[in-house]
């Protein structure tokens, strides 16, 4: 089969063109700042697909796993505030350590109670799934409000990864290259395990062909359960990186992500991991430079970017077999 | 052929409490400014009219095409936007009504064409998801089109004069009348869908709903008659949208447009229950009371837990949502036709 080439392009040659248009130094700033904020969204977007890409459920309740970590970060950095304000790189680390490694236990456990609880009776029957995951995105914001309280809770950085460093006469933000780390980091993690360990053959197995890998005598229940608790941890992973990153935190914070993260499911394709990263750094990038250029237009930059990826590839960047 | 069956397109609700139940609130809706005279309870009367429309249209496509949609409240907000931006630009007449509202219609019908045919083909969790975006940006449109929508505060603007309280008749005024043109044309617009899901092209839909392959197979164009669903539920909710425009005498995007709304609708269609049509009359009236007067009883009910800890704030007034959530999900999973589906396994 003749390699296709075109879709990995879309990315450099985006970044590219967008050079002449605005200043070097504008660029640097908008690029490092998009493809932070691609991170993030690839850190919100990657556990949804890899949970439709291995059981073929679109979890509309996604949202709110990624609330779920946000919240977590403040109940986890509200009583360290003493190590957040020192000024220390150690501390200020462990603080954004321990928030996500709470939020992606707490996430995952959730998530394994959501997929016993609400998923398992509705596999193949897509209808009913959306209905019922939507149902509980419903429910689990109003717990949210219950829990945590209808206000706003403000959420600060820690000190250090506040503010900004001079980079080639650009300033930039330090927490943006903390969240690029991260979020790059995932990837090649999520990369590593899916491409050279066992688990991660029968994950891309499983995508490629369900029975196939059932008939062969392995457990396919067992792999929907770590994929469906490892899918939600990431989400609430991406919900601290972005909970820390807005500085405040609601109920709806991951509720409103949901449509930007199906953008970036449908532009990389359904279920493909490195896809959603594609579609993701697109998103950050075309928001940041749209907003630059064009601010009357940048609310619907991404649906815009969507249908010109949509007219090209109806089925996304890098669609997978099914 | 009986009168009742003529006007029920001979789908009777098929359930001696259902249909007791129906005659019930219809009778209590045909004679609301009689019995209930208050403001309040006329608007509750009203917003229930407009809902049931609202929520058999969208009926027509979650409970007979078998597509979840989220754009419904876009041709519900492209309707009343048309009547509300007609009256403000044209002033307060029947003409300004008749062309935001057959604007706002044409539009809708547009609208769903266009996403039906590029996203209906492909599978149906695409559609939904094609749908939410479209939504949003429909939202982000209304509140950025500042000149024309009045943005983030929406319009206020006159209505006809027959509807408005300075237009007497007896003991009368325009409320009457303004309440009347939305139960006669919210009637007529249920009993049209109800024609469409009992006419040949809704067996049809149904046959896609249960199995899309041997429907094709069978020679039907399913896309077409998807796309045909899928503008005439938007055509419906536009008219609920012009109605609620009328009703308010306002439109902004919070009531119109907004994800509370579309939230709304699907728990008024799934608890009355799917591809039944009757059970939007059922969802839409226990969603409006629900949301009119079971806060007050939501409230007694958290005092009377005060002492106890996280209980206060599960039954806090505004947390009504939460439980109809989760009403909502034990309809799916158990009762997947609803109340009315219930109601019809009694006899």
């Amino acid at each position: 089969m003749k390699r296709d080439w075109a879709p990995h392009a879309v990315l450099p040659a985006l970044i590219l063109i967008a050079l002449p248009a605005m200043g070097a130094t504008n660029w640097l700033v908008l690029t490092v700042a998009g493809l932070a904020m691609g991170a993030m969204l690839f850190l919100m977007a990657a556990g949804l697909t890899l949970i439709f890409g291995l059981m073929d459920v679109l979890n509309f309740a996604h949202g709110a796993f990624i609330t779920l970590g946000a919240y977590v970060a403040v109940s986890v950095a509200a009583p360290l505030i003493g190590w957040s304000g020192a000024e220390s790189w150690g501390l200020n680390l462990a603080v954004f350590a321990l928030a996500i490694a709470v939020a992606a236990a707490v996430s995952g456990a959730v998530g394994w109670g959501f997929e016993r609880v609400i998923v398992r009776g509705v596999y193949g029957a897509p209808l009913r799934q959306i209905l019922v995951t939507m149902g509980g995105l419903i429910v689990a914001q109003q717990l949210f409000i219950a829990l945590w309280g209808a206000d706003a809770i403000p959420l600060l950085k820690p000190k250090m990864f506040s503010g900004s460093i001079e980079l080639g006469g650009a300033a930039i933000e330090k927490y943006r290259l903390l969240a690029l780390a991260l979020g790059l980091a995932v990837f090649a993690a999520l990369h590593l395990v899916l491409s050279r360990t066992r688990v991660g053959l029968l994950v891309r197995a499983g995508v490629e062909n369900r029975e196939m890998v059932e008939a062969l005598g392995y457990r396919i229940r067992r792999l929907f359960i770590g994929v469906f608790v490892v899918g939600t941890a990431l989400a609430g992973i991406g919900g601290v990186t972005w909970a820390f990153y807005q500085e405040l935190v609601t109920a709806q914070i991951g509720g409103d992500m949901t449509i930007l993260v199906f953008i970036i499911l449908i532009i990389g394709g359904l279920g493909s991991v490195g896809g959603s990263l594609v579609g993701a750094m697109l998103v950050g990038l075309t928001a940041n430079y749209v907003g630059f250029l064009a601010p009357t237009v940048s609310l619907g930059s991404n649906i815009l970017l969507m249908v010109l990826i949509l007219l090209w590839r109806p089925r996304g960047l890098f669609p997978v077999a099914h | 052929m009986r009168l009742e069956a003529l006007l029920l397109s001979g789908d009777a609700p098929r359930s001696r409490v259902l249909s007791a139940l129906l005659a019930a609130i219809v009778l209590l809706l045909a004679l609301a400014p009689f019995v209930f005279p208050g403001t309040r309870s006329l608007a509750v009367a009203e917003r229930i009219c407009i809902f049931i429309v609202l929520a058999a249209s969208y009926d027509v496509l979650l409970g007979y095409t078998g597509v979840v949609s989220f754009a419904h409240t876009m041709f519900f907000g492209m309707g009343a936007y048309g009547v509300g931006i007609a009256l403000t630009r044209l002033g307060p007449g029947w003409g300004a009504v008749l062309i935001g509202a057959l604007g706002g219609m044409a539009l809708a019908v547009a609208v769903a064409v266009v996403i039906g045919l590029l996203s209906l083909r492909v599978r149906a969790i695409f559609f939904s998801m094609i749908t939410l975006a479209v939504a949003s940006f429909a939202l982000i449109l209304a509140t950025s089109l500042r000149d024309w929508t009045g943005g983030e505060d929406g319009l206020t603007f006159s209505v006809p004069y027959a509807l408005t309280p300075g237009f007497k008749i007896g003991a009368y005024n325009g409320h009457l009348v303004a309440y009347y043109l939305i139960f006669v044309v919210a009637a007529l617009l249920f009993l049209f869908l109800l024609r469409v899901v009992n006419s040949p092209m809704g067996r049809v839909l149904q046959a896609i709903r249960e199995n899309e392959f041997r429907a094709e197979a069978l020679g039907l164009r399913t896309l077409r008659y998807r796309t045909l669903a899928g503008a005439i539920a938007a055509a419906v909710a536009s008219v609920a949208g012009a109605l609620l425009a009328l009703q308010l005498r306002y439109v902004g995007p919070d009531a119109t447009l907004s994800f509370g709304i579309m939230v709304d609708i699907l728990l008024m269609v799934v608890i009355g229950g799917m591809g039944t049509l009757y059970g939007a009359i059922l969802g839409s009236a226990i969603m409006v009371m629900a949301q009119y007067y079971l806060q007050p009883a939501m409230g007694a009910l958290s005092g009377a837990v005060a002492g106890v800890p996280v209980l206060p704030a599960l039954f806090h007034p505004d947390r009504w949502l939460l439980w109809l959530g989760l009403l909502f999900i034990l309809i799916v999973y158990f009762f997947p036709a609803g109340i009315v589906g219930r109601l019809r396994a009694l006899r």
